[in-house]
């Protein structure tokens, strides 16, 4: 099972969770299967596509998945995915 | 019978190398020699060999490891006169294993008689080194680095959450001019965690407030107010009079057209954001050639549902103190240029589990922003993104 660090805006999907654990051998098997246990998730992380939005960032451990093999990149039970949103807040 | 103190200097003399200021003239410049000006600060500040580091005499072991690591390095050490240096130069030899070291004899008074260059130091003033002692004595900072930060020049995007932490410490620290750009007023709510104004400001302009309070803490700052919303129209000419830009901005559009403008202009951005009680950090710097961008990372914003602003969804009011002073260190280590900066790292603080992770952020080849040509950048695209209308509709 794959740690996947959940973003404070994302918490309310996962029932206010800073991490959860899924399965799956690679990172789209992974984010599917955290999906599945938290629908809202769905079109937060994905587009229509299938593929990532292009505002979320997925890291393997410190990685961006992009410059490993995407969604296909595979996730050991060690490894630790990060979900990260662009923040903007700062001046108000 | 104990030698007098000049026969003593005569003795050492004869047991280590001299040499003329000729042949140090001679390989003034070369990086395989290592001068060290061994004489007291008021003399150095009246003038040094170019190029020399100084080390002076009653700092000699404890700094010269700083000055020179390569104990096999060529070292020419001089004085005044050719004394103190003959006595450090036994020193270094005998003491500290250093196995070329010479005395430069006449020492600085003879180079000058000779007619060779001096670089007569840019110095402080009595105030400015007391002020800024706790600087001088890093190695890392000293009083170059100390005047690197007073030449320099750092503008601020926003004199609130963030940018307040930062107005006061980098005031403090003695950048020499700190532009800020805001047009709001200060307000009771922010006062929770915008410390660079206070309760008799309120309703004051912020730029106003935090010049007040910047000027108090250090008078020499030169507080340049740019009491507007940041534009694409005058952006350019904005950021053309600063080194380093500060971006603590709470949108999106006016966060790519930081980014944009600075891409433009090769200028390094020091960016934080911050919500609840997590922070995200890094340094974009496409002056480097495998610097990202803020496209780099975030092509494009989350929708409007996604990226709530921090002011309506409430912040803990010291994470912004945390995550502002790390820019501020963030800006002091880039215009020192010492370190290792957050360039191609972003680096997430997580205040309520007390943790820090980071992630690599990677320069993205097909970048619709610093892949390109700078020129090619066009006014009308600085800032905006795809959907840039909807967005902006949809934040209201």
């Amino acid at each position: 099972m794959a740690t996947i660090r959940i973003p404070p805006v994302l918490r309310p999907s996962v029932g206010g969770e800073r991490q959860v654990t899924a399965d799956g051998a690679d990172v789209g098997e992974v984010l599917k299967a955290l999906v599945a246990s938290h629908e809202e998730l769905g079109t937060q992380l994905f587009g229509a596509d299938g593929e990532l939005n292009r505002f979320v960032n997925v890291y393997l451990n410190d990685e961006d998945v992009r410059v490993l093999d995407g969604l296909d990149t595979k996730v050991g039970d060690a490894d630790t995915l990060q979900i990260l949103p662009a923040m903007a807040g700062g001046a108000a | 019978m104990t030698p007098s103190g000049a026969e003593f200097v005569r003795q050492i003399k004869g047991q280590i190398e001299e040499v003329d200021p000729a042949q140090v003239h001679d390989v003034l410049w070369d990086e395989n020699v290592v001068l060290v000006d061994v004489r007291e600060s008021d003399e150095v500040a009246a003038g040094k060999l170019p190029g020399a580091v100084h080390v002076p005499r009653g700092f000699l072991e404890s700094r010269i490891d700083g000055a020179v690591g390569d104990r096999s390095k060529r070292v020419v050490l001089y004085c005044a006169s050719g004394n103190r240096s003959a006595l450090a130069a036994r020193t270094l030899k005998e003491d500290l294993g250093y196995d070329n070291v010479e005395s430069m004899t006449g020492g600085y008074t003879l180079w000058k008689d000779r007619g060779y260059e001096v670089d007569v130091p840019r110095t402080l003033s009595a105030e400015q080194r007391e002020r800024y002692s706790r600087h001088i004595l890093i190695n890392e900072v000293g009083l170059e680095g100390q005047i690197k930060l007073i030449d320099s020049k750092v503008l601020l995007i926003g004199a609130g959450a963030l940018g307040s932490p930062n107005a006061l410490y980098l005031a403090a620290a003695g950048i020499g001019t700190i532009g800020i750009v805001d047009d709001d007023v200060v307000d009771l709510s922010n006062l929770q965690r915008q410390v660079a104004h206070g309760t008799s400001t309120i309703g004051t302009p912020k730029v106003e407030s935090a010049a007040k309070r910047i000027n108090d803490l250090n008078p020499d700052v030169t507080v340049v107010q740019h009491q507007q919303r940041l534009d694409a129209d005058s952006v350019l000419e904005l950021f053309k009079g600063y080194d380093v830009i500060v971006d603590g901005t709470d949108n999106f559009p006016t966060r790519y057209l930081i980014n944009d403008a600075a891409v433009r202009l090769n200028k390094p951005v020091v960016s934080a954001a911050i919500l609840g009680f997590e922070a995200q950090l890094s340094v974009f710097d496409t002056s480097h050639p495998d610097g990202p961008c803020y496209r780099c990372l975030f092509p494009v914003p989350p929708p409007a549902e996604l990226a709530p602003s921090c002011g309506a969804n409430g912040v803990l009011g010291v994470l912004p103190g945390t995550a502002g002073l790390l820019q501020a260190t963030e800006v002091i280590k880039l215009i020192i240029g010492v370190g290792d900066s957050l360039r191609g790292r972003l680096l997430m603080y997580d205040a309520l589990a007390a943790e820090f992770n980071e992630v690599k952020v990677r320069k993205d080849p097909e970048c619709p922003v610093c892949s390109r040509d700078r020129d090619s950048i066009s006014d009308d695209e600085m800032g905006v993104f795809p959907d840039y209308e909807a967005f902006c509709a949809a934040a209201g």
